[in-house]
């Protein structure tokens, strides 16, 4: 082995470790976050009565133990799930339309989603058989995963490039968005109101009998995602050439679209709208790590989960004693990031 | 001898077609063919149909074997393309894009192991002459610099047909040369090299066969000085032009003025 190959094998390393350990950063911080997220809220528990009501609920107070497992558990786990699976989303979205400015709402699945949501809230309308608060969820659910299938239709047409496709979801959002607004139109006060809190985006919606299922949602999908690491890296060398590499990308498209479907879908129906993660989280991943899928995807993960997190424990903060929608505060981070992206691709 | 052969081959864009019933003379291993042409003569068009980038009708067929029903990756082990533009923006080293060319599918041959594929991946950027760039990312290469590591990249799967697409379009003299050089050594390990040249004295000096095209059609082919001719050029570029023999014994053109 010449000296040359050795430096090679050896400066390649180095940079897979540099990945690992950015990787474990990325954890770490995500783990203190959620602690963070746990231990603020507007009841002023204490930390150790915090860690008393998970670790030993039986000896500290009914009401506290309340507050621990039903309310601030809930919110923060479901803000590392909602954060993780649309960061996911928005990284193979990116790469697969080959635009930096794609996001799962791009698409215009978050748009069909509300619309959903509003049939339920405004006229109460639902698939047969589902009542109550699960008429929102799965209304959202049934018309973000119909906007997909559209979607999925448009992709597996000749022709359709990255292009087609985002002018397609655009159009989605404009189509969806006045389907709405005739719905807001028509609404009571009360109705209206209900769905301006929805579409806002709220962690209040999260609950023990949502968090398993975008749980599993999550998990069944990750390792699918992961597997497809190489053939979405080669995609970014340009669809020409991954295709000379032997990647079937049409199928690799189809995958990819299905899976940020489905994890665009469980998160908005459970959360409601929740902007700019699916953007920013895939950007902060790729900045820190490169677009070595085999990193790039599980940092996305990491980071979406650490900005929704770090988003849920400021929507505490900012106002003392309230939760303001933390669709609101992912909104204002990811406004002035979203324009320092486009200047600085600008000034490029 | 391995040999390519393409047969009254239709192809183009939805609604454009660009090429009809073109057959071309057959192209064999060990050689360097190259396609020239005015613009939009259906060069690149040509030469993405053979990579199984476009739709075709006809038959394209690689030792017999028609390349047309094969999957992408079986389509890999024998064809590989390098585009003529690259995107710019990206954010991967130069040895990470390489192994991620081998990783994309799985390989035909044996061997796939990670150390393997490395030293694979790294005898390839030496080989090309830029092992120094290896952890260098894409998005700070010059231009010249990423065709060359999108070279790289168009090789280390080792194609037994081999498709450039104006590989020295950014290249300088020096590196255009390098090219030329590395197209006959790809050769010379018993595969087919294509290239499209927009460079006639390249052409003249480095091919072994050259295909003349005009609006989807073959103007005139054969040994370098046989396809490109003075009648040749003023007929497809209106350009008149001489070849002449310079005092090293090679043939130079000289172009003289518009028709």
């Amino acid at each position: 082995m010449s000296t040359t190959t050795t430096a090679i094998e050896q400066g390649y390393r180095k940079q897979f470790a540099r990945r690992i350990i950015l990787l474990v950063a990325l954890a770490l911080a995500t783990a203190l976050s959620f602690f963070f997220d746990m231990v603020v809220g507007p009841s002023m528990l204490s930390v150790s009565e915090v860690f008393q009501a998970i670790f030993s609920p039986g000896a500290v107070e009914l009401s506290s133990k309340v507050i621990v497992w039903e309310v601030r558990m809930p919110y923060s786990i479901m803000a590392l799930l909602v954060g993780a699976s649309l960061s996911l989303a928005g990284c193979e979205m990116q790469t697969i339309m080959n635009n930096a400015m794609a996001s799962p709402f791009t698409l215009g699945v978050s748009a069909a989603a509300s619309f959903g949501a509003a049939l339920a809230i405004i006229i109460g309308v639902s698939l047969p058989g589902v009542a109550g608060d699960w008429m929102v969820i799965v209304n959202a659910f049934v018309f973000a995963f119909g906007a997909t299938l559209l979607l999925q239709a448009l992709s597996s047409t000749r022709g359709a490039g990255p292009e087609g496709l985002v002018l397609f979801g655009i159009a989605l959002v404009f189509t969806f968005n006045a389907f709405t607004g005739i719905m807001q139109y028509m609404a009571s006060a009360e109705a209206l109101q209900q769905f301006i809190f929805w579409s806002l985006g709220s962690l209040t919606k999260a609950n023990w009998d949502n968090i398993p299922l975008l749980f599993l949602l999550f998990v069944v999908i990750v390792p699918f995602s992961l597997a497809a690491a190489w053939p979405l890296t080669a995609l970014r060398l340009g669809e020409d050439s991954a295709r000379s590499f032997g990647v079937s990308v049409r199928r690799l498209r189809f995958l990819s679209l299905l899976r940020i479907s489905l994890l665009t879908a469980g998160s908005v129906a459970f959360v409601g709208t929740i902007g700019f993660i699916g953007l920013v989280g895939p950007h902060i991943a790729k900045l820190l790590i490169g677009e070595d899928h085999r990193f790039s995807l599980p940092a996305s993960i990491l980071s979406g989960a650490l900005i929704m997190s770090l988003a849920s424990l400021a929507s505490k903060a900012i106002v003392a004693g309230a939760i303001i929608p933390v669709g609101i505060v992912t909104s204002l981070i990811g406004v002035p990031v979203f324009i320092a992206l486009i200047l600085n691709k600008r000034k490029r | 001898m391995a040999t390519l052969r393409i047969d009254n081959l239709h192809t183009g864009y939805p609604g454009k077609p660009i090429i009809s019933g073109l057959t071309l003379p057959p192209l064999v291993s060990g050689e360097v063919t190259i396609l020239t042409g005015p613009n939009a003569a259906g060069k690149s068009t040509l030469l993405r149909a053979i990579a199984g980038l476009l739709r075709t009708k006809g038959s394209i067929t690689y030792e017999g074997q028609d390349l047309g029903p094969l999957s992408p990756q079986k389509r890999a082990g024998v064809v590989s393309f390098m585009p003529q533009s690259v995107p710019t923006d990206i954010n991967l080293s130069v040895i990470e894009a390489v192994i991620s060319a081998l990783k994309a599918s799985p390989l035909d041959a044996a061997g796939d192991g990670n150390e393997q594929l490395h030293n694979r991946a790294i005898a390839v950027l030496e080989r090309i002459g830029i092992s120094h760039l290896a952890l260098e990312p894409l998005n700070q290469l010059s231009g010249g610099q990423r065709q060359m590591a999108s070279l790289a990249r168009s090789v280390v799967r080792e194609p037994k047909v081999l498709l450039l697409d104006e590989p020295t379009s950014a290249l300088d003299l020096k590196h255009q040369l390098k090219v030329m050089r590395l197209a006959r050594s790809f050769a010379a390990d018993g595969r087919i090299v294509v290239m499209v040249l927009h460079d006639l004295n390249l052409a003249l000096k480095w091919a072994d066969q050259v295909i003349v095209m005009d609006k989807g059609t073959i103007a005139s082919h054969g040994r370098p000085t046989t396809a490109i001719t003075p009648d040749i050029i003023a007929q497809v570029y209106g350009v008149a032009i001489r070849v002449e023999i310079c005092s090293l014994g090679l043939p130079n053109l000289i172009v003289d003025r518009e028709l």
